[in-house]
């Protein structure tokens, strides 16, 4: 009795566990178009994973470009009122698909901005879509959005796996470590990473010789096997590249060091790395890490008047997806000022083929074929702890990659 | 052979974790019947308060390994004092909720306070190079954790099974009603069996926060693999639920080891065996079937 009871709850503990809560769904009452004003909706983490790189302070950011839009403009301003309003979509694509059409619905939303995590990124494009409003993508990685799944109102900002992999993977194999092991988290993410990076190293003449798939989400927090393998691998791999996110990029930089991989001739090259990351590994963890930025904070003066206001505002100093929702608001205010209205067909008929220079974007061109807005990216390795002189300053920027080379040439996938 | 070697070690490492868990939720069930969905929680108290007593206080590692097993067994005591006890006579699902509650609540405290991303910890000083073990050398913390979690896995053996303590706890374990009426005050163990438990999540806390990732949400996932191997092991038992975590971190690091092809079954396989073992033993491994009541 005891026996099948103590089963029952523990199939019970790992029902409930495995099941998520279900999104609360949203009836499509009609809004109406905001005359004469404009309304943001921030869609975004505000409470797991990726609440730190992008999140609540994001609508900061948003509130900063309107604000420069207000200076710039004065009287001359084609919008008077603004609206910013916000949800949490908990990484979880159900909920950002219900939560969008509540926004663009409801909340008379007209654009909405931000939606980190691939799946629920590409949910809210087919939102936008549907309902012809307009989408700036800004903390996702996948190239589906300006690949497969692209459409006319959708734009996608920042950053995608190809710029990362082919800043990281292709100057580090250029630099002379010609052999790779990979380790990627397994989910679709990690899957298109591997992909990218593999095709960048071998581009440039590198090889993979190992590749290991490791559990995700990864319950242990342990990588120690693959840790353990690397050096053990025939040719052995001059560096480690490593496609974990968040939580888990931050134990296995820990494991790295703890089963001293630097010592053994292993490198370390990270594929996607926030400022928020090197903050919780400390600087030391990371020392001499390359990896592809989208944007620094302390890289210009520019950038660190931007990064000032900011922290004033939000009292941490910006990510690159922090910036990008200040740079992809204030496009589309500017966009709306140039076509004297707010309706979607004439902005996006503004926004398409612009060349843009702002705080984030330098040599920034908004592309007509697939949305993909390119910009210059940036190849940055982290100090060491004693050229650490100012919090948050944790890394320089080694070489910029031109926007022309920063992005992959547009996929005949994409039709808009 | 070397690797093998290796692979073999570090399984048994990994294992060492997934023991301490499942013995605090073994214990806790054999005396309470309540299926602690907290436990995940207290381990991941146990890493962040070594992280609060290093920034906060300035206590080192090692004065976290003594002071946070103790404070969390007290907070256990409370907790059973006033909340768990008070539901232990309905039916068990009622504090498995109440668990599972206070599993939330105490991940967002956490959250709120110190945010989602992971908190910097590490390993101390004397720990942190590698020691040569003879074919291999192997980062000194995780032979320590290993050392650890054998000691502990053996003392609550010895304690159970050579003092009288212990043979009151195993009678009031197996037969309870049985126990109370030759005279013996089963009651009476109740909360510090419960804390104990808890003490050895934290304990386990604490040994992970200096090789993972220190954050409100840690042992959210750890804590299903646990439950798959306390089944594994056989409810209530006490050394099966250990065999089972080190077993279970063997296989799991041997299966990973073979490379990308194995990937989907590495993550599948604590649930694959489980799901067998209760085909082929519905009591799991060392659980004692009971005639049906």
């Amino acid at each position: 009795m005891r026996t099948k009871a103590f089963v029952m709850l523990c199939s019970t503990a790992l029902l409930a566990s495995a099941c998520g809560g279900g999104g609360p769904k949203s009836d499509a009452a009609g809004g109406g178009l905001s005359d004469g004003k404009v309304v943001f909706g921030v869609l975004n983490d505000q409470s797991g994973a990726y609440s730190q790189l992008s999140g609540k302070n994001s609508i900061k950011a948003v509130e900063l470009a309107i604000a420069d839009y207000k200076e710039k403009y004065g009287d001359k301003a084609v919008v008077k009122e603004f609206g910013v309003e916000t949800a949490d979509h908990q990484n979880k694509p159900d909920v950002a698909n219900a939560k969008a059409a509540e926004l663009y619905d409801r909340k008379a939303v007209d654009v909405i901005l931000d939606v980190p995590t691939s799946s629920a990124a590409l949910k809210v494009a087919d939102v936008a879509k549907e309902k012809k409003k307009l989408y700036f993508n800004i903390s996702a990685a996948t190239t589906d959005l300006t690949g497969k799944s692209c459409n006319k109102y959708t734009f996608h900002y920042a950053y995608d796996t190809y710029m990362l992999a082919n800043g990281t993977g292709r100057n580090t194999t250029e630099e002379g470590k010609k052999n790779w092991y990979i380790v990627y988290p397994d989910y679709a993410f990690g899957q298109d990473m591997e992909k990218s990076f593999s095709a960048a190293v071998e581009a440039a003449g590198g090889k993979i010789v190992g590749r290991d798939a490791a559990p995700f989400p990864n319950t242990s927090g342990d990588f120690s096997t693959y840790l353990l393998k690397a050096p053990t691998l025939n040719p052995k791999p001059d560096v480690l590249g490593t496609m974990q996110a968040g939580a888990e990029l931050v134990a296995l930089v820990k494991q790295y060091n703890e089963f001293k991989l630097r010592d053994k001739g292993v490198g370390l090259a990270v594929g996607l790395m926030f400022l928020t990351d090197i903050h919780s590994l400390t600087p030391a963890a990371l020392a001499g890490t390359t990896y592809t930025d989208a944007w620094y904070w302390n890289h210009d003066l520019t950038n660190r008047a931007f990064a000032d206001r900011f922290k004033t505002a939000a009292g941490v100093r910006p990510t690159f997806a922090h910036a990008a929702n200040y740079s992809a608001a204030l496009q589309y205010l500017e966009a709306v000022q140039a076509a004297g209205t707010d309706g979607s067909d004439a902005v996006v008929k503004q926004l398409e083929g612009k060349t843009v220079e702002d705080v984030f974007l330098r040599n920034g061109k908004i592309r007509a074929e697939d949305h993909r807005v390119v910009h210059d990216a940036y190849l940055a390795q982290v100090k060491t702890p004693a050229e650490v002189t100012e919090e948050w300053d944790y890394v320089k920027i080694l070489r910029t990659v031109p926007a022309a080379d920063a992005f992959r040439t547009p996929s005949p996938d994409c039709k808009l | 052979m070397v690797n093998f070697l290796q692979h073999t070690f570090n399984g048994l490492v990994g294992g060492a974790f997934l023991a301490l868990l499942a013995l605090g939720l073994a214990v806790i069930f054999g005396m309470l019947r309540v299926v602690n969905f907290a436990h995940g929680a207290i381990y991941m108290l146990g890493a962040f308060g070594a992280y609060v007593l290093l920034t906060e206080v300035g206590l080192s590692f090692w004065w976290a390994l003594l002071v946070m097993p103790i404070a969390l067994a007290l907070f256990g005591m409370a907790l059973e004092r006033l909340l768990v006890a008070r539901l232990a006579r309905l039916d068990p699902l009622y504090n498995f909720l109440l668990t599972f509650g206070l599993t939330l609540i105490l991940q967002d405290a956490v959250k709120s306070r110190y945010g989602v991303q992971s908190s910097p910890y590490d390993a101390p000083a004397i720990l942190s190079g590698t020691l040569d073990l003879g074919a291999f050398d192997f980062p000194a913390y995780r032979v320590f954790v290993l050392v650890m979690a054998v000691a502990v896995c053996v003392g609550v053996w010895w304690l159970l099974s050579r003092t009288r303590v212990g043979m009151v706890v195993r009678a009031a374990t197996e037969r309870p009603e049985l126990s109370t009426a030759l005279g013996i005050d089963v009651g009476r163990w109740v909360t510090p069996v419960f804390g104990f438990g808890i003490g050895l999540a934290g304990l386990a806390g604490v040994l992970a926060a200096p090789i993972r990732a220190v954050n409100p949400l840690m042992g959210a996932d750890l804590i299903i693999v646990v439950f798959a191997v306390v089944v594994i092991g056989g409810l209530g038992s006490i050394f099966g639920s250990v065999a089972a975590g080190f077993a279970i971190g063997l296989v799991q690091a041997w299966v990973q080891a073979l490379g990308e092809d194995w990937a989907l079954l590495s993550q599948v396989l604590v649930f694959l065996v489980m799901a067998g073992v209760l085909l082929w033993r519905p009591a799991g491994l060392f659980g004692r079937e009971e005639a049906p009541a």
